[in-house]
């Protein structure tokens, strides 16, 4: 029942991005091009890739607002590599990103796990020391389009079936994110340990392992991600994806993600995030004002959270407490 | 009442101390700037070490905040004024916020002028243009006619974001000066926020939905790559150009691919450089900085100030494939 629900409201998500897709080629022709969705669908795949990362976070009942300083340490860590070491090869670096993400990832997940901080405090100290060690490691220095190779900048632009492999990265992510969350342990987990962590307790499952790997899994999504971006921008600076963790975070409210935990759906995640990027991308080409783009994407916000809380049901309640799950609760809480 | 007396007679020690060590000390000039970690100021910084080094006695506390707030320079500021600096120059994130911190300090002896992004007059002796407002106005028209076929033709000016001072100001002046440049037509404004991902969706709205323009002129060095790198993804190099002000080594790559032709920027060592003279100067007493009065900057000659307290130091600089190199190596 509950299921047929979310399906129907995944479905309204469609129809809504639909409606607006036809309300914007309304006003400026040539909008819902299959060569311009393409373009549109291209510029979101960052937000769709670090959406799910943040997803699975917030699935545990947690919050990951270091995902955009994890963007900018691990863009300016190998754009620099790639500046100092032009011979090294692409699928090295490529290896390097991930991995530098998915340390800084881990560093997060051990607070949360280990030392039960509760993880909005943990992620806003990482967000500020992450985009700090950015600043450290360059020097403030900027690294240009000319000091990075070729393969490093036009790889992810390579066309295949008219869409650029950036594209295709995302669609690969979404197809494997989506397979881990419903076929895998590692995915119920997930679910279970955000959705009643008293029962998950129960069920064996081990919550703070569970939110230890959630952190590690959007510490590597925001890794890819620092490549992508620098390679997109063609420029690596300590300001890159300011601000872009709230995207990532309003993405999976849109997307009917419950930031009370264990609520939520890959599909979700993609279309939240499709959702503001149609927006986004319709914003400059339809004429509105700048001084009203912000209040317009704002109020967008707030309706779709509006949305979710009426959806929002929380079902059943805790009849059985022992310690170690009432205190996973509290920590929570 | 021992130990008090102890104390008071410590601390005014102490104080007597750290007033003559600062007289005798070298001058403290504190360059704040908007943001640290943005190339265009660790070049200024460069300068103001340089003028430094020529005067001597003279140390230069380069500083800012990490994110161009209003609020990160006052509290700046006021370490700056904890640390007894003798000058301060500013490029301003607000041009009003800071007043209130900037006359904290100069109730309290210290020199305050800004730079580059000015305050508003009350906050300061005098303000430190990198070149005239006016001058950097037609020179973005220039640089969109030049791109221009017989000077002739639709352009768009991308910009950081609503509120910015400089880029403000320099479409003003463009609008008010776009009379002398017959054919040259703006079609629209928009705003990239000085964010790489928005200033390159702005750029290519308009490259979709302004297929008559041209050229793109940014006067901010985010857009202008990011802009670059929109009308490159669109192949649509040769046909939209890119211009506007940007920094060299940050330019370099959009001159090679073709998208940019020529673009320009003062040059911030020698901004840096003046305003450190400037201060020295006005810490020294040669000067009061006065309208109309002149002042003494080292290599830049002598510099002019003018109405409203505002001096322009030099004409902004065109970069183009000839001397990209070059430059790209400096700042």
């Amino acid at each position: 029942m509950i299921k047929q629900l979310f399906k129907f409201r995944e479905m309204l998500l469609v129809v809504i991005i639909a409606m607006l897709l036809a309300v914007f080629s309304a006003r400026s022709p040539g909008f819902a091009k299959p060569g311009n969705l393409a373009n549109i669908f291209n510029d979101t795949s960052i937000l769709i890739i670090l959406a799910l990362g943040q997803m699975t976070v917030i699935l545990t009942k947690s919050i990951d607002l270091s995902v955009a300083a994890n963007v900018a340490f691990t863009g300016m860590a190998i754009g620099m590599l790639n500046a100092a070491y032009p011979a090294m090869p692409l699928a090295l670096i490529i290896l390097i990103a991930l991995g530098t993400g998915a340390v800084l990832g881990a560093i997060n997940g051990l607070f949360v796990w280990k030392l039960n901080i509760p993880s909005i405090v943990v992620t806003l100290g990482t967000l500020t020391i992450y985009r700090g060690m950015a600043f450290v490691l360059s020097g403030g220095a900027w690294v240009n389009a000319h000091q990075m190779t070729a393969p490093f900048l036009q790889t992810p632009r390579q066309l295949f079936f008219g869409l650029p492999l950036l594209g295709w990265t995302a669609i690969v992510i979404v197809a494997i994110m989506y397979v881990v969350m419903s076929r895998t342990f590692l995915g119920r987990a997930i679910y279970a340990s955000g959705g009643n962590p008293t029962a998950a307790v129960y069920a064996g499952i081990d919550v703070g392992r569970t939110r230890f790997y959630a952190f590690v899994i959007s510490g590597t999504l925001a890794g890819l991600c620092g490549y992508l971006w620098v390679s997109r921008y063609a420029v690596a600076y300590v300001d890159i994806a300011a601000g872009f963790e709230l995207d990532t975070v309003a993405a999976c409210v849109i997307g009917g993600i419950s930031t009370l935990g264990g609520i939520g759906s890959v599909a979700g995640a993609v279309l939240g995030s499709l959702f503001l990027g149609v927006i986004k991308n319709a914003l400059p080409v339809i004429n509105i004002s700048p001084f009203s783009q912000m209040a317009i994407s704002g109020s967008v916000i707030i309706a779709a959270v509006i949305f979710n809380a009426r959806q929002e049901r929380r079902r059943g309640r805790i009849i059985l407490r022992d310690r170690g799950a009432s205190e996973q609760i509290e920590v929570t809480a | 009442m021992k130990l008090l007396k102890k104390l008071a007679l410590g601390s005014a020690l102490a104080l007597a101390m750290l007033a003559s060590h600062a007289q005798a000390e070298t001058i403290k000039i504190g360059l704040v700037v908007k943001s640290l970690g943005n190339g265009f100021f660790e070049a200024a910084n460069k300068g103001a070490q340089e003028a430094a080094k020529e005067l001597g006695d003279v140390e230069v506390i380069y500083t800012g905040p990490t994110s161009t707030t209003a609020e990160g320079q006052i509290e700046v500021i006021n370490a700056l004024i904890a640390q007894n600096v003798n000058a301060i120059a500013i490029s301003a994130n607000d041009p009003d916020a800071v007043v209130p911190a900037l006359k904290k300090a100069a109730a309290r002896g210290i020199k305050v002028i800004s730079w580059d992004s000015a305050v508003a007059k009350d906050g300061r002796i005098m303000h430190l243009n990198p070149s005239s407002n006016e001058l950097i106005g037609k020179m973005c028209l220039q640089l969109a006619a030049n791109h221009l076929k017989d000077g002739k033709g639709d352009f768009a000016i991308l910009s950081a974001t609503t509120t910015s001072t400089n880029q403000n100001t320099w479409i003003e002046e463009m609008k008010k000066q776009l009379p002398n440049f017959p054919g040259l037509n703006l079609v629209t404004t928009v705003y990239g926020d000085d964010l790489s991902d928005k200033s390159y969706r702005e750029a290519q709205g308009l490259l979709t939905s302004q297929p008559n323009v041209k050229v793109i002129v940014a006067p901010t060095t985010v857009g202008v790559l990011a802009a670059s790198q929109a009308v490159a993804d669109a192949k649509k190099i040769g046909d939209v150009y890119v211009t506007g002000l940007g920094l060299p080594s940050e330019m370099a790559g959009a001159i090679k691919s073709g998208a940019t032709k020529e673009f320009a920027i003062w040059n911030p060592i020698d901004l840096g450089y003046s305003a450190t003279q400037i201060a020295y100067r006005l810490v020294k007493g040669e000067t009061d900085g006065a309208a109309g009065s002149e002042i003494a900057a080292g290599r830049m000659g002598k510099i002019k100030i003018g109405d409203n307290g505002e001096a322009a130091m030099a004409d902004p600089f065109v970069y183009d494939a000839k001397n990209i190199d070059e430059f790209s190596k400096i700042f």
